[in-house]
């Protein structure tokens, strides 16, 4: 007999996932075809792609004709946080074998999330939680675009999803860092881009000059404690 | 688009999503200890999602040109960003804070 047990705490653990993926995954399907992607293409790019932010830029630049140097640079510079994702589980994925790429293939903003407040440091496990949270978002993308090509809809206004997303993201990372400093210099940042680029590029010139000015800050700290010690 | 340029897209989307996130588990495992690193770990996530904050918020610019200047979707944009944020102070739950101000974003922009 197959131990279904095995699958009742991953289930229940990216249950929260679920309700996130569900609503979000179907705006991006929805979006993606009101832009003109075909609804097999909507979901292979959550099955292939499978990032959230990600996808809603890929697709807005698809519909505004964007090369694939933009695209690659604009994705790279989006996704540049799962960058440090990675250090911090370098530990926590060793020794899971044939799992590991797909763990890392499916390491999202939740699933990391989920992954590094579970007490059970079990591979298997983190494997059914990634691939179910994986399966929510497909399952939200197949609704969404499907939904929108055969029933009419007033989705006006469903982007703002994003903007939400990007909103309860901050005030989370706020509560947990308890630091001005990454927002003022993000405010800054943004703004100067904002004001001196043009829109194209505000993303890159924010991202690159708060990079930048975080590794002053580190020298600076750096030469402190030197001058102290 | 035909679907061969769809392809490539897809899988030029793909490729460097993954990328982003094989990088440090192939090049920096033996740096991860790195103060920098752990500087810019901690402190550039939340710098990026305030930095998207203000990208997705950009098209309200009430005093462009120096006059006052706003799109039709900019103060419902605010609305229901101030909407979100309390939300999420009050609750703490990400689902209800998303739907709460998409739901009242779609209603201020198509009834509005």
């Amino acid at each position: 007999m197959y131990d279904t047990h095995r699958w009742r705490a991953p289930f229940q653990a990216s249950l929260p996932v679920m309700f996130g993926y569900l609503p979000l995954g179907a705006a991006f399907g929805i979006l993606a075809v009101e832009i003109g992607t075909p609804v097999w293409a909507a979901v292979l790019m959550s099955l292939v792609i499978y990032a959230g932010a990600g996808q809603f830029l890929a697709v807005a630049l698809l519909g505004a004709g964007a090369g694939l140097v933009d695209v690659t640079v604009a994705t790279l510079m989006l996704n540049s946080r799962h960058l440090f994702y990675g250090l911090s589980l370098l530990k926590r994925f060793k020794g899971s074998g044939w799992r590991k790429p797909y763990l890392i293939f499916a390491l999202t903003d939740e699933t990391y999330s989920l992954l590094t407040s579970q007490a059970n440091q079990n591979h298997d496990q983190a494997f059914r939680i990634s691939l179910l949270n994986h399966l929510w978002w497909m399952l939200g993308s197949l609704i969404g675009a499907a939904a929108s090509a055969n029933i009419e809809f007033d989705s006006r206004g469903i982007e703002f999803a994003l903007t939400a997303l990007f909103i309860v993201l901050t005030l989370e990372q706020a509560s947990r860092l308890r630091r001005w400093l990454p927002f003022g210099l993000a405010i800054a940042c943004a703004m100067a881009a904002l004001i001196l680029l043009p829109d194209r590029h505000m993303l890159l010139g924010a991202i690159g000059s708060a990079s930048l000015l975080l590794l002053v800050h580190y020298r600076m700290m750096r030469d402190n404690q030197g001058a102290q010690a | 688009m035909n679907i061969a340029d769809l392809l490539i897209f897809i899988a030029v989307c793909a490729v460097t999503t993954f990328a982003t996130r094989v990088i440090p588990f192939v090049a920096l495992a033996k740096h991860a200890d790195h103060p920098l690193i752990l500087h810019l770990g901690r402190y550039l996530p939340p710098a990026v999602m305030m930095i998207l904050v203000i990208y997705a918020l950009r098209e309200f610019r009430p005093m462009l040109d120096s006059q006052l200047n706003v799109s039709s979707t900019g103060w419902p944009m605010i609305i229901a960003s101030i909407i979100v944020a309390t939300l999420h102070l009050w609750r703490r739950n990400a689902l209800l804070s998303i739907i709460g101000g998409t739901g009242m974003y779609m209603a201020m922009v198509q009834l509005g």
